[in-house]
């Protein structure tokens, strides 16, 4: 089943990488986004973004692996963490 | 034709599973059976008598108190747990201390109480059914901030294994129904996907909420961007999604606390006699004194209505419901559907299987893996590489070494001198050195032989504890079926079963057409 797609030893530690480290900083940015932007008060919404994150890390980890290149899931990640910040930082912090 | 992304989905969902397999086995395991905890803590347990004492909870929870103000006087909290179903066979108290100056949270502590005496068991006699719930997320001899850690990982790996074996196989449905027995990989495959999508919903369901248990540990950033990073905040967040935004800070004026039986008679009249199962009192001896009662969990639901109750005069201050807000209900769900106290018999036994489909699942998946990639050095070049003979050998060391390590727990339970102070913790000693052995075992002898040795002694060691439990304790199978204790015989009817199966593997093993090629 896994012949056809066998990347280089260099290439996996840096798509692990991607998914551990820039995965883990893309589902925090992404859930602390989605806490300012979810409804029913502020206690409330930290609560289901923080039991969704884990959908999203698991998702996060799909991607580093599926992505081009391991650079592009690197930048994926981190691009999509900061995005994700937004809310927050436009709601929460103003 | 495969898509590409499918065929990384397949590699990932190979690479997730493989590294954290072992320890995911041990999880399964044992956490399939910690679903058993309270029955296993009383067959280890063999001479202690529970349900004799018939007391009202008036005077259970009379006692406790007394327990507590010599133990803990001026806690912030006093928590009583009283006996209603199997899963407080016993009173138990717990306290915690007042929040340091320094804001970190202080050890508190916890008793179980002797129902012939009253007072804190003092010493124990086994590690219990609690030893083997414990483990599978605690772990054992590792800081517990690592081994929640480690756990997490292997739950994440085990999420995105799950996620990708989905996206992998198309057939699903057709899958629920092929097994082709006795083709070698083809029959390892079939059970491997049989074993997953038929029990994919539990799996899904135990390990996101495993993840959940712990979520703050793991993700606590989000708490942070939006309370702040000081403890007030963290507390502030607490109070909000779990106490329903109640805090509960000190008057200063001591004042005594109003006596308990009025309030429990309230609750029971509410909930019916016997069940109410926590008293949680904040502040004790304050003026600010609140007593929380909550009855027992009846549904997955994991909170329950909860009577509040002013701690100075008894006076019912209201009544929160079970349900407040949907993330908060979601998040009970999950950890009621998890933990499974509601859970009767027929139910109780249903979580064990889907446990152990569950371990099935991760035990094939590891089969498979050495077993491909045998086959391929087989064709290839007749010679394993150092990877392959590795995992054959963990996998032999631990699919088979760790059950045989938990008959070892039930053993040294019996044979371990009684009274002798230590006893309790070497019987959590004799199950690693047991799995220490196997995997030793595992690694000296021939892979082949190394199986089937290892399941003769996991028969072995499982079918003959009915026939240790007459020699080394009074409360014995023909004994108890006689007197009707279904605990003492299930138990011992239970190992003789999984002996059995373990004496079926030993003997398709040996059946089995030893390959041509190889043998390292």
């Amino acid at each position: 089943m896994s012949h056809a797609f066998a990347p280089g030893r260099r290439a996996i530690a840096w798509r692990l990488a991607a998914a551990l480290l820039a995965g883990y900083a893309a589902t925090n940015g992404l859930a602390i986004g989605l806490a300012a932007l979810l409804p029913g008060g502020k206690a409330e919404a930290v609560l289901a973004a923080t039991m969704l994150s884990f959908i999203l890390y698991a998702l996060a980890v799909l991607w580093a692996f599926a992505a081009r290149t391991p650079g592009l899931a690197w930048l994926g990640l981190l691009l999509l963490g900061g995005l994700g910040m937004l809310p927050y930082l436009w709601l929460d912090l103003r | 034709m495969k898509s590409h992304f499918r065929t990384i989905m397949a590699w990932l969902h190979t690479w997730a599973g493989l590294p954290c397999g072992w320890l995911l086995y041990l999880i399964f395991l044992s956490g399939s059976i910690g679903y058993l905890d309270t029955e296993i803590d009383r067959w280890m347990n063999p001479h202690f008598q529970i349900g004799v004492h018939d007391e009202t909870a008036d005077q259970r929870a009379a006692t406790a108190l007394a327990r507590l103000q010599e133990r803990a006087a001026g806690a912030a909290r006093w928590f009583i747990v009283l006996p209603t179903d199997r899963n407080d066979p016993l009173v138990r108290i717990l306290w915690t201390p007042q929040a340091e100056p320094s804001g970190a949270t202080p050890r508190g502590g916890s008793a179980l109480l002797d129902p012939a005496s009253g007072q804190p068991l003092a010493s124990l006699h086994s590690l219990g059914g609690q030893f083997l719930y414990r483990l599978h997320y605690q772990l054992h001899y590792l800081p517990v901030p690592l081994a929640y850690w480690l756990v997490g990982l292997c739950s994440l790996a085990m999420l995105v294994a799950l996620i990708t074996g989905v996206i992998v196989h198309k057939k699903i449905f057709v899958e629920f129904f092929t097994f082709r027995p006795g083709k070698g990989i083809r029959s390892w495959l079939d059970f491997h996907n049989l074993l997953s999508v038929s029990s994919l919903p539990f799996q899904l369901m135990i390990t996101y909420s495993g993840l959940v248990f712990f979520a703050f540990t793991y993700m606590p950033l989000v708490v942070v961007a939006h309370y702040g990073l000081d403890p007030a905040g963290r507390e502030s967040f607490a109070s909000a999604a779990f106490e329903a935004g109640e805090s509960y800070p000190r008057s200063g004026t001591p004042h005594e606390l109003a006596p308990l039986g009025p309030m429990l008679r309230q609750a029971e009249a509410r909930w019916g006699v016997g069940r109410v199962n926590g008293i949680d009192i904040r502040q004790p001896g304050d003026a600010h004194a609140r007593v929380l009662l909550r009855p027992n969990q009846d549904s997955p639901l994991r909170s329950t209505e909860i009577m509040v109750f002013d701690g100075r005069n008894g006076a019912l201050l209201g009544i929160r419901p079970a349900v407040g807000g949907i993330a908060k209900a979601i998040h009970d769900l999950l950890l009621g559907l998890h933990e499974g106290l509601y859970a009767g018999p027929w139910l109780r036994a249903l979580y064990v299987l889907s446990g152990l489909a569950g371990a099935g699942m991760v035990a094939s998946g590891l089969i498979l893996w050495a077993e491909k990639r045998r086959l391929r050095a087989e064709r290839a070049s007749g010679r394993a590489h150092a990877g392959l003979r590795l995992v054959e050998r963990l996998n032999v060391g631990t699919l088979l070494g760790l059950p045989i390590a938990i008959a070892a727990y039930f053993w040294a339970n019996r044979l371990l001198p009684a009274g002798w102070p230590p006893r309790a913790a070497w019987e959590g000693h004799v199950l690693f050195i047991v799995w220490g052995l196997c995997l030793l075992h595992a690694a000296w002898r021939p892979v082949d032989r190394a199986w089937r040795e290892q399941a003769w002694g996991a028969a072995l060691a499982y079918a003959a504890i009915p026939l240790l439990n007459v020699l080394t304790c009074v409360r014995h199978a023909p004994s108890t079926w006689l007197a009707g204790d279904w605990l003492f015989a299930g138990f011992d009817l239970a190992t003789l079963a999984v002996g059995l199966a373990f004496a079926a593997l030993a003997w398709r093993l040996a059946r089995r057409q030893p390959a041509e090629g190889l043998r390292a």
